[in-house]
């Protein structure tokens, strides 16, 4: 990769990259951050990759309650509300 | 992306979910039991999650989400719909969840956690051409594009099998932060408020657990490529 260019080099832009994704960066950082991408296959592919896995999580299951613990509380509230 | 892919999952938006829950909360106030397990399926496996990043054991936790349900009952006239369902639910148990580790002398270590995986690389140091390379710092190896692989591959149960293990190896306030923020949906000031953490924290422990994540995909599907 070329890295003649001034701003960030592609080791830093990868610690940048959930910054950028939630659009957190600084404006500033934020143009740097662009700028290189647009000329930097690696940190593109990079990118994309972290783009990725962020949708590939978005598709796990949700974990559920366990049973029994879902009972005991059905059971507590059950208690609440006939005090109540 | 189709939305007709068999592993789409619908997510309701966040609009009349919040409306939704306004009214399950009227059914909580009656004492509607229907109601009440709604919102607990809803809620009931992140709450105690969470409550058991705060305290020793899985009891404990269980009883700081009892506590936090039963507060909810008794100050529900109190719930002014400025925030969601979600978020004051989850505010309240944090509250009790952080007093109950505090009584445990169990201190929450959370900035701890992500002073220690702020020093950690989100990619090996061995991948980038080293100082006094004309083009240190920049990829030596850089990944290669998953972009040619098919749909099917990416999204297969394979795939998302090991997605799933890279989470559960991570360190629990990681693997906490990526599943509330990346499975769940949840927004980065939720996730703050539920976990006790500043904004910066957040972001820190999430970059390290997507990263993980990214790097454990990259050698899967880099090594059957």
């Amino acid at each position: 990769m070329i890295l003649s260019r001034p701003g960030i080099s592609c080791q830093q832009l990868v610690e940048l990259v959930t910054a950028y994704v939630e659009g957190t960066l600084p404006r500033r950082q934020r143009r740097r951050f662009d700028a290189h991408i647009a000329w930097c296959e690696g940190c593109s592919g990079y990118v994309a990759q972290m783009r990725e896995t962020i949708r590939l999580t978005g598709r796990l299951d949700q974990d559920s309650l366990d049973p029994v613990a879902r009972d005991r509380l059905l059971h507590a509230f059950q208690g609440w509300t006939a005090e109540a | 992306m189709s939305p007709l892919s068999p592993f789409f999952r619908a997510r309701p938006d966040s609009h009349s979910e919040a409306e939704e829950e306004r009214r399950l909360l009227e059914g909580l106030r009656a004492g509607d039991q229907a109601a009440f397990a709604t919102l607990l399926d809803r809620h009931g496996a992140a709450m105690l999650r969470v409550a058991r990043m705060y305290v020793r054991d899985r009891a404990a936790a269980e009883e700081v989400v009892q506590e936090t349900w039963l507060a909810v009952l008794q100050g529900i006239e109190r719930f002014e719909g400025r925030s969601s369902v979600k978020t004051w639910l989850f505010r309240i148990l944090a509250n009790r969840a952080k007093t109950r580790g505090v009584r445990e002398a169990r201190s929450s270590p959370f900035s701890a956690l992500a002073e220690a995986a702020e020093g950690e690389p989100a990619v090996e140091p061995e991948r980038f051409h080293r100082r006094g390379h004309p083009e240190a710092g920049g990829w030596d190896a850089p990944p290669r594009p998953w972009e040619t692989l098919p749909e099917e591959r990416l999204l297969s149960q394979e795939t998302l099998r090991l997605v799933s293990e890279a989470i559960e190896a991570l360190p629990p306030t990681q693997r906490e932060v990526i599943r509330l923020r990346d499975v769940e949906g949840w927004s980065a000031e939720e996730v703050c408020a539920a976990l006790d953490l500043t904004d910066g924290n957040q972001r820190v422990l999430l970059h390290r657990a997507r990263s993980r994540v990214r790097d454990a995909l990259e050698d899967y599907l880099g090594a059957a490529a």
